[in-house]
This record gives structure tokens, sequence and C-alpha cells, in this order.
């Protein structure tokens, strides 16, 4: 097929739906549902203001810190539980009970055990650490027999044993757990930030809710949307690179079936 | 199980021995018995079933949109190419951040966390559809052809059965999302009930950690136990999808 | 009376390097009540012409008529046997939905006395409520040829029916084909690599060249309707034309082919 009716079948619902929001949205001339081009106006004015690098940038660093932590803690933890049958054995239901707990619950118990501005990073911590922990802790146990034998012919110490063998088999289960676990601590940077941040993209929509300003409340909605698109390509680029050896997979169709 | 025991004994050890302040942890042996008396509470009864059922209707909604259209999107590539612009723009959007807009919008009643739940829910069922008829054997398809079965048949036929187990983990997924959503929407919609609400509140009052902590071993043990269900119906259901060996 | 006629058939299609023509000119006939193998050398077309003949791809140039009505989409009375019985089957069906896959025009009893009928005639009257990954590779193609013949087709097409199961198996489910078309008397297009397959089977065999395959002979086999496995194969006949078939497919490139 050609490209160009390629490219125009890809994009023309959008254009379309895009222009029926902004002419829908002018007809109506209502403050809670405001243009396309307003929101985007708005949305490069809060981009170029002093609120860039107090709020949007310190909230997302958070975000992405917490989310980090949990990476870590979670890969290796889960790697390591993953290659011991009696760890799985009696973890397991601890992980899978922890993991059931809707994470947005975490927000009262933190709010009230740490305190209401500090519990932010916690929260995200241990929301996002489930899934990149049991993803983990399924690709550890991946690792096929003939491979740790081999392992073992060759005499391969713990450290090679760990970063040669097991880290690379178990790598597709733990970018899916990864991506699953960065969308969640999106959701949790939110629910936290609404409640009682002192900064943060969910500190400014809790506080255009109370200044009663629609506008830029769809502002900070698309921003995330935007941002959670660009994160999570990232990832998937890294992804992409880090699995390049793999044989051919829909990455998307494995992280959804491998559950979250 | 014996794991579970060991982590309930752990958490009353941590918590009996100062180790983390009891206060804020209450010890299993006061939140467990809290949780008892809750659920002979009235106030906390319906809060406890006005939250579950939100969860069920967003599901229920989520996957009679979300099936039908991963269908289309899954079989006709001239649609999918078409609308999937759009789904990406759309899809990133955390449901959470149109809690504060839905509430001055819509209100703070029940459609407003159904209806966001539902926006949650409907993503990991549509793409498992989609990508589950992605991977349908084309000679199934051929087979049915043969066999003189029309092209919308083969979809209702062949697509969907062999579909069925992938659809099955998506709705897994967005019951847990669903959950999710409607508890956090319930924080920020002071004056409705529900479990969000009623931790909420329970968290600001004072001395009120039990009740919180109840709360959420209870949602806990409900995500557990919803996902046990669907995982056993899947086992029950769909036997022929699942990995074997030496079956013979 | 005619089957099956096949003119001029050729279908080209567009491949990663350019226009692959798979089949080209192609042409014969079938009578009603023939079992006819269609032997060429592996990725002649063999699959492709199949293909066409069952409406799942069309030609493009020339024509298939089934009873002297032109093929233009599946045809209502046709059955396939696919070599790959594992896929085609459906697995989340048991034995007898499978069989009664195709039957859905008929009401529930007539479709279940079929189902049962057809299973018995391939010696799995008791197999109907497993499910297909129960059973061995031999029985699931016995069931995917159940379901074909369930369906009463007037033309069956077998696509290399008989080439993903164990030599023994081989032998027993071509002696069952024989058998059950002498019961049903049905007409049959068979396609193969196995040149011994084909005289076994066939009435007639039709060789075709390499690629794009055009049918170099069209051979009698006067073997007679009842052949048995050893007798038969050590017959004069069958030996000569084997060998016969076998010279035709290994001499026979046709100028300016590759």
């Amino acid at each position: 097929m050609n490209g160009a009716v390629r490219l125009a079948q890809r994009w023309a619902v959008f254009v379309v739906v895009l222009i029926a929001w902004q002419l829908v949205t002018t007809a109506a001339d209502s403050v809670f549902f405001p243009t396309p081009i307003k929101i985007a106006l708005d949305l490069q004015d809060k981009l170029f203001s002093p609120l860039l690098t107090k709020h949007i940038l310190p909230g997302m660093g958070r975000m992405l810190f917490g989310w980090a932590v949990a990476g870590v803690i979670g890969v290796a933890l889960g790697l390591l539980l993953g290659r011991s049958r009696v760890a799985v054995a009696y973890l397991g239901p601890v992980f899978t009970f922890l993991r059931s707990i809707p994470p947005p619950l975490m927000v009262p118990f933190f709010a009230a055990s740490i305190g209401i501005t500090r519990m932010q990073l916690p929260v995200i911590i241990f929301g996002s650490l489930w899934p990149v922990l049991l993803n983990s802790v399924d690709g550890a146990r991946a690792v096929d027999a003939t491979k740790v034998d081999t392992a073992r012919v060759f005499r391969l110490s713990g450290p090679q044993w760990a970063l040669r063998v097991l880290l690379p088999s178990a790598l597709p289960k733990v970018f899916a757990g990864l991506r699953l676990s960065l969308s969640l601590a999106l959701i949790l940077m939110v629910v936290a930030e609404l409640r009682g941040s002192e900064y943060g993209i969910g500190n400014q929509l809790q506080y255009a809710r109370s200044d009663f300003d629609p506008l830029a409340m769809w502002s900070w909605i698309v921003l995330l949307g935007l941002l959670g698109y660009l994160l999570n390509s990232l990832l998937l680029l890294l992804e992409r690179r880090a699995l390049a050896w793999q044989p051919r997979h829909s990455l998307e169709a494995r992280a959804l079936a491998t559950g979250g | 199980m014996i794991g579970l025991a060991g982590f309930f004994a752990l958490w009353e050890a941590a918590s009996r021995t100062g180790l983390v302040p009891d206060y804020y942890l209450r010890p299993p042996s006061v939140v467990l018995p809290t949780l008892v008396r809750l659920l002979g509470d009235n106030h906390f009864q319906r809060a406890l079933v006005a939250t579950v059922l939100a969860t069920l209707i967003a599901l229920v909604i989520a996957t009679a949109i979300a099936v039908p259209a991963g269908l289309l999107l899954g079989s006709v590539p001239v649609v999918r190419r078409a609308v999937m612009t759009l789904v990406e723009f759309l899809r990133p959007i955390p449901s959470v951040a149109i809690i504060p807009l839905a509430v001055i919008t819509v209100g703070s009643g029940p459609e407003t966390k159904i209806g966001l739940a539902v926006y949650a829910a409907t993503w990991p069922i549509l793409f498992n559809t989609m990508y589950a008829l992605d991977e349908i054997d084309p000679l199934h398809v051929q087979t049915a052809r043969a066999f003189g079965v029309r092209r919308l048949s083969v979809l209702t036929r062949v697509a969907l059965p062999s579909a069925a187990p992938f659809v099955l983990t998506g709705v897994r997924l967005a019951l847990a999302l669903s959950l999710g959503v409607v508890i956090s929407t319930e924080f920020f919609t002071g004056g409705t009930i529900g479990l969000g609400q009623y931790a909420m509140e329970a968290a600001e009052g004072t001395n009120m950690m039990a009740e919180v902590l109840a709360t959420t071993v209870l949602a806990g043990a409900l995500g557990l136990g919803a996902n046990a269900a669907l995982e056993w119906a899947h086992r029950k259901a769909f036997a022929w999808s699942l990995p074997r060996g030496g079956e013979r | 009376m005619r089957m099956l006629e096949v003119s001029d058939l050729g279908h080209t299609y567009q491949g990663k390097d350019g226009a692959h023509t798979a089949i080209d000119g192609l042409g014969f006939s079938v009578e009603a009540g023939e079992l006819v193998c269609v032997v060429g050398p592996s990725g002649c077309g063999k699959s492709t012409l199949l293909r066409t003949i069952a409406g799942l791809v069309r030609p493009t140039s020339g024509r298939v008529m089934l009873h002297g009505t032109p093929v233009d989409g599946v045809p209502s009375d046709l059955a396939v046997v696919f070599q790959d019985y594992s896929r085609s089957l459906f697995p989340w069906m048991s034995v007898t939905r499978n069989v009664e896959f195709p039957l859905r025009k008929l009401s529930r009893r007539k479709r279940a006395a079929r189902a049962a009928e057809a299973l018995s005639a391939v010696g799995l009257g008791k197999a109907g409520r497993k499910y297909p990954w129960q059973l061995s590779g031999g029985m699931q193609q016995r069931v995917a040829i159940a379901r074909a013949l369930a369906y009463r087709p007037a033309l069956l097409l077998m696509d290399e029916p008989f080439a993903s199961v164990d030599a023994q198996t081989r032998f027993e489910l071509e002696d069952l084909l024989l058998r059950v078309r002498r019961e049903q008397d049905t007409t049959i297009l068979l396609v193969t690599h196995d040149i011994d397959e084909s005289v076994y089977l066939g009435d007639r065999v039709l060789v075709l060249s390499k690629s794009p395959a055009t049918v170099v002979a069209d051979l009698d086999v006067p073997l007679g309707p009842v052949r048995d496995q050893i007798g038969t194969r050590a017959s004069g006949e069958f030996v000569d034309l084997r060998a016969r078939v076998a010279g035709m497919l290994q001499g026979n490139t046709p100028v300016g082919a590759r």
C-alpha cells in the first residue's frame, strides 16, 4: 500500500476527532469544556512558567526515583527468591496478598503513619514494587534446566551466573514488570499528590479544583497523558535494545498476558 | 499458607516489640478483631457493598465495550490503523488524574467512580482481545472458511473462542485496576459511601489506625479472592489453552 | 459425470522480492468418484493449487469449475483436510464438537448422528468426549478426516494429510482412506510429495513440475479398488509406476525455470 494512504489512514480519525472536539466545545462555550486550542495554549504557558521547576519536574523526579527504587529492590529480591523453591513456597502467598491490596489504599495508611506531606514516595515505592518483584520471580524460575547445567559445567562463579545467565534469561519478564510498575507509579503519584503533597502535578490538579479552574485541570490531564506516553515509549525503546537478541514476540501482548 | 501465617506473626512481633511504633502499625491481634467488628457494622457494610458493586458494574460495562471493540480492531486492519492513533493518546492518561475534573463536572455520585473505573478497565481488555486476534492460527480460520463458514461467523465461531482465555486475563487485570480507581475516587468524593471514603476518614480521625489497617487487609483479601476465582474459572473453562506436558 | 475441471489455472503473488508464479497454465479434470493424487516436488505450488480449488485463494488466471459451476469464493459442498491436524482442529472443542463444526445447518439430533457415524468410520467411536490435545497425532488426523466425511462433501481435498504422522500410522490411515472411499463413494483430490503414497492411493496420478507448476503427466493406476500395503507395494505394476513417476519428477525440469 502507498505510504501516503497509510499516513492518512493513521491520522485522519485523530484529526477529525480533534476538529470535532474544537467545534463542539466552541459551540457549547462551557467553562467545564474548554476548546483544545485553549488547553494547548494554557499548557504552553504552564510549561514556560516557574510551575515547571516548582511542580512538574520535582513531582516527576520523585515518581521516577520511587519507581527506580522499587525496580532495584524488586529485581534483586525477585531474582534471588525466584531461584529458591522454598522461598517461593513460603513468601509467594505473602507477596500475592500484598500485591492484591489496591495500591491507592496505601495512601490513607501512609498518610496517617508517616504524614500527609511525606507519604508520596513510600506509596509509590510500595505500590510499584509488586509487579517488578513478582515478574522477576517468574523470570528467575523460568531459566531452563539446560542453561543451568551448562553454567555448572563451565563452572561459572556466582556473580557471573547471575549477570550472564540468570538476568538475561529473566529480562523479558523483568521488563514487562517494569512497564506495569511505571504506569502504576504514575497513577500513584497522582493519587498521593492529590492528597496533601506540597508540590507535583497532582498538587496542582487539586489546587485547580479548589480554585474552580477547569481549564487548568484539562491542561494537567493532557500533560499527564503526554508524559505517560513519553515515559512508556522511552522504556519500550530501552526494552527493544536490551532484548534485541530475543526471537520476535509481541512485547505488549506478553506484558499484558503475564499480568500485573 | 505457613508463609502467610508467618507474615502475620512477624507483623505481630514487630508491632509488639516496638520495632515499629505500634500506634501506627497496630498488631494483627488488634486489626483482625477490628475487622470482624467492622464486618458487623452497618455503616461499614454499606461502604463495602458500594465499593464492590461499583467495581463489578464498571467491569461489566468495560467488558461489554472492550470485547466487541477489540474484535473489530483486531479483525479489520483499516479500522485499527485509523483508531489506534487516538487510542495511543488516550490510554496513557491516568484515570485518577480525571478524578478532580469529573467531580466538579459530573458530581460525586456513584456514576463518577463507575465511569472512571470503566475508563481504566477498558484498556487491558481491549488490548488483550486485539492481540489475541493477532495470535489466531490462520489455519483455524482457513479450516472454517473451507467448510463454508462466512467471514462474520468465523469471528464468533473461531476468533472469539480462541481469544477467550486472553480476554479473561484482560478482565482479571481490569478487575484490579477498576477496584483501585473506585477506591481512589472515593477518597475525593466526600459525603459518598465506600471503602476508600471510610479508610480516608479513619486515617484523618484520631486513634483509628486499626480501622485503616482492617480496611486495607479486607481490600487485599477481596482482591486476592476475586483474582483466585477468575484464575479458577480460567483453568476450568480453558483447560485446552493451559501449557501441558505428557497428557496424552 | 465430471466433478472438477481446472483449466489454464495460474497464480502469481507478490513476494518480498518481486512477483512469484506458483502455478502456471495448469489444467486437468477429475471425474465423480475418482481418487486423484497430485504429486510434485516440495514447494512446487501444490498447496496453492489446492487452496485455489477450495476458493481460499483467488487465481490470477484461468478458472476452476466444480460440477459445472465456476468456483468463486468457498463452494458449499467441499471439504479440506490439512496436513497440520494439530492446528486445523479447534483445541477448545471436544472431538465430537469438532466433527459437528461444519454441520450447523442440520438439527441437533442429525448432527450428533452424523458425527457419531463419521467417528466410528475412522475407528474413534469412543473418543467423542475427549479433546484433540488428549489424542495422539494419528488419532487427531482421524478426527480431521471424520470431520470432512461427516460434512459429506461432493469433493474432498486433502493437503499432504499423512505427512506429519509416523510411518506405521501413515499406512493405517492410507488404508482407512481407501476403505472409507469404497464405502462412501467420495471424490477425492489428494496432494502429496510422496511418490509411493500417490501410486498406492490414486486411481490416477497427476505429476507436477517444479515451480511454476504445470501438469507433466496424467497416469492411470490400474491396481484395482482393493489394495494392501504389502502385496500391492510388491507388485510389478506398482514398482513400475513409481519408477515412472520418480523419473518424471527428477528429469522434468522445464527449460528456463530457475
